[in-house]
């Protein structure tokens, strides 16, 4: 039973509250705790662990209304940093954003970056997040040597590479439903400086992006790019490709960059506000508050421009530009989610295999663009070798992100026929961003799901573990 | 600034310590907990603590050991010169209507514990010539309120007293600072719905520290608690009684 009766709500110091990951949609009511203490209740009652909330789907959503909610941000404290060599253990609440304030400073930077700072190391792990180096560098896991996980029986278990691997390799990308991670152990990267040396590129369709990616690989630590998804025929893809590197010191303007300016989104967009036009206008208005993105825009936005004179390589701004500019963007408006309206909005993200190269990428984004509404922008980058988590999203391919708001029936028939590309393409979907994957599909694109059940299984036998998305597409009982 | 701090563990007076010691504070952190203080005193350390951080016993329901736990933060700081109490009791107003032995342990460490500990701490400050006490009471002690007037009271108490420290002591250089928080998001008030103007433990502890620096002897936080406060001290009796909030 699940379901936490009023009384002993308030007398466990819990309110039920509607719950919902990042894009808002499904919302689900549960039962929040916010220890500073990372300890699961001791009556056995189903749970889920939940960080800041960035995941975009159903992943930290309750599995039933009123179910438990273990929200981990408040266990922050760093328990020892190896100055050294970088190696930092924390509570598994600290966020990335804590993390750069603290240790950026001093030379460290996260080995592994998502689009936003606002997560924490916990759910880092728990989605096996990846940035811009995947194709160098790998996922978080990589940098991992060590959790400690308070698994379902109550006891506290340490695992990394050598020690309990299974559980570990079973917890990175595991979402969660393997025990709640209470500490991390982790490596971070030695960096010169807060500055990025950025070039900036546009290419004029999805050929030359995809290799634009591969080329700026070699030699990029991080490589994305940004394709207009309002584009059709020939210009499919096109797009900005971005190169970045750490700035060294020598390159690096004297002091830190100055903080971010953060503007707030105060109410939830109307649903007019969405069609294209507008939509574009936003996204256009946005690139001109920060310096050097209306450098690149006002260099390259004019895409006449771009195809009239392909050969030629406009270089991007040379001078280095604040980290958080090249790798949190949207961090620099707050609650950006609700630009989508009340409804919410999906993130279509998928992974497909090199090998199925660029017509499977092009379907993909056919789709999407025949779906008009659909996605104004989306996310390619390169990855890299899969990493040996089982539920670990990332497989050297090509990756997809796509935001694709909320209507219902709709856009859920949107997905299945993108999955089914995906599918087809031996590729697979981020479950950090999934809300509406069909299990049977998730098992066609996950071929290691059966192993991973195994360990599950055998930790959690009764899967106290559970999610909404656990409960959609791996069959838990709500 | 030399500090010894009561409730750094946890919720404000962790935030409270990680901004002293991120400035250069030095700090000894007091509790009960031994594993507690030191897991939070390496955190300071490593996130770059440049004074002293130690840590020293201290149980808020043993007041006989006070006198001991002040000497040991002496000793760490070569004599603080500031001690900060964040720690304190909450309970749900109906658990303490249920359970007097609940009831008296909160007014307890709440009014009673908490006293002695400043009282001493200000006598041992005005013989070395000053510094400055700081305790965090709760605007529910500003007006009885029937949903916690039980919890109000003990903080009612805490606010009377620290007042009439700060008038006592002015004249020997110990300087009194009586925190009032509003509604503040943090373990201590999980659970309980979020009234307006609830404020995040961050920004209320640098409000907290700037009253410290200046000796500020009443502090509302977030501030636009003073004003709600005022509005609230002004309902006649009737209209307390009618409004249940």
């Amino acid at each position: 039973m699940a379901e936490l009766k009023s009384a002993e709500l308030k007398s466990a110091g819990l309110s039920l509250e509607p719950v919902a990951g990042w894009g808002r949609h499904p919302v689900e009511r549960g039962a929040v705790a916010r220890p500073e203490r990372l300890q699961l209740p001791p009556d056995g009652r189903p749970v889920l662990p939940r960080g800041l909330g960035r995941s975009y789907g159903d992943a930290a959503v309750p599995a039933a209304p009123g179910a438990l909610i273990l929200e981990t941000a408040r266990a922050d404290r760093v328990v020892a940093f190896d100055r050294e060599r970088g190696t930092l253990t924390c509570e598994a609440g600290l966020s990335l954003a804590e993390i750069l304030r603290v240790f950026l400073p001093r030379g460290w930077f996260p080995p592994v970056t998502p689009g936003t700072k606002f997560v924490t190391v916990g759910g880092c792990v728990a989605c096996d997040v990846h940035g811009k180096n995947h194709h160098r560098d790998g996922s978080f896991g990589h940098f991992v040597d060590r959790l400690v996980l308070q698994v379902a029986d109550g006891s506290v278990v340490e695992c990394g590479p050598a020690r309990e691997r299974e559980l570990f390799l079973a917890t990175i990308g595991g979402m969660g439903l393997t025990g709640l991670i209470t500490e991390v152990t982790l490596r971070l990267q030695p960096v010169e400086s807060a500055w990025m040396v950025v070039e900036t590129e546009p290419v004029p369709g999805l050929g030359a992006m995809l290799d634009g990616l591969w080329d700026a690989g070699k030699d990029w630590p991080y490589t994305v790019g940004w394709i207009d998804c309002l584009a059709r025929g020939a210009a499919l893809g096109r797009g900005i490709l971005m190169r970045g590197r750490h700035a060294s010191q020598a390159e690096a303007p004297a002091g830190p960059p100055p903080e971010p300016r953060r503007l707030a989104v105060p109410f939830d967009a109307p649903e007019w506000l969405l069609s294209p036009v507008l939509m574009r206008g936003f996204n256009a208005a946005y690139y001109w508050k920060h310096a050097w993105w209306k450098h690149a825009w006002w260099k390259h936005a004019w895409w006449s421009h771009a195809r009239r004179t392909p050969a030629r390589r406009t270089r991007g701004a040379a001078r280095p530009v604040p980290y958080h500019g090249f790798f949190y963007p949207l961090d620099a408006i707050g609650d950006w989610n609700r630009l989508y309206g009340r409804r919410g909005f999906l993130q279509y993200q998928c992974v497909v295999p090199r090998a199925a190269g660029a017509p499977a990428v092009a379907e993909l984004l056919e789709r999407v663009v025949e779906a008009g509404t659909a996605s104004f922008l989306a996310v390619i980058k390169d990855c890299g070798p899969e990493s040996d988590a089982y539920l670990s999203f990332p497989l050297e391919g090509t990756t997809l992100a796509l935001d694709l708001p909320y209507r219902g029936a709709r856009t859920e028939a949107l997905v299945h026929e993108l999955n089914a590309t995906v599918i087809a393409a031996g590729g697979r979907v981020y479950l950090a961003k999934d809300a509406v994957t069909r299990p049977e599909d998730f098992a066609l694109m996950v071929p290691r799901l059966a192993e991973w059940r195994k360990v599950r299984d055998r930790w959690d036998p009764e899967h106290r573990f559970r999610s909404a998305q656990s409960v959609r597409v791996l069959g838990d009982t709500p | 600034m030399k500090a010894a701090v009561v409730g750094a563990t946890r919720g404000m007076g962790r935030a409270l310590a990680r901004l002293m010691a991120e400035r250069g504070d030095a700090l000894v952190l007091l509790g009960r907990d031994a594993a507690e203080l030191e897991v939070s005193a390496r955190d300071l350390l490593v996130r770059g603590a440049r004074g002293v951080v130690a840590t020293a016993r201290l149980d808020l329901a043993e007041p006989a050991g006070f006198a001991a736990a002040l000497d040991a933060a002496d000793r760490a700081l070569a004599a603080f010169d500031t001690l900060v109490v964040t720690a304190g009791d909450f309970a749900p107003q109906e658990s303490l209507e249920r359970d007097p032995a609940r009831l008296g342990r909160l007014l307890d460490v709440n009014f009673t514990a908490t006293a002695v500990l400043c009282q001493q701490a200000a006598e041992r400050l005005a013989g070395r010539g000053g510094g400055t006490v700081c305790a965090f009471s709760s605007v529910a002690g500003d007006r009885a309120r029937q949903s916690n007037y039980l919890y109000g009271a003990s903080k009612a108490g805490l606010s009377a007293f620290l007042e009439g420290l700060h008038l006592a002591y002015a004249d020997r250089g110990v300087r009194v600072v009586c925190v009032r928080p509003g509604f503040v998001k943090t373990a201590m008030t999980a659970g309980l719905p979020v009234p307006p103007f609830a404020g995040e433990p961050d920004a209320v502890a640098r409000v907290v520290l700037r009253a410290i620096d200046h000796g500020t002897p009443v502090v509302y936080v977030p501030p636009i608690w003073r004003w709600v406060m005022l509005a609230i001290r002004l309902l006649p009796h009737a209209v307390m009684r009618r409004v249940r909030f």
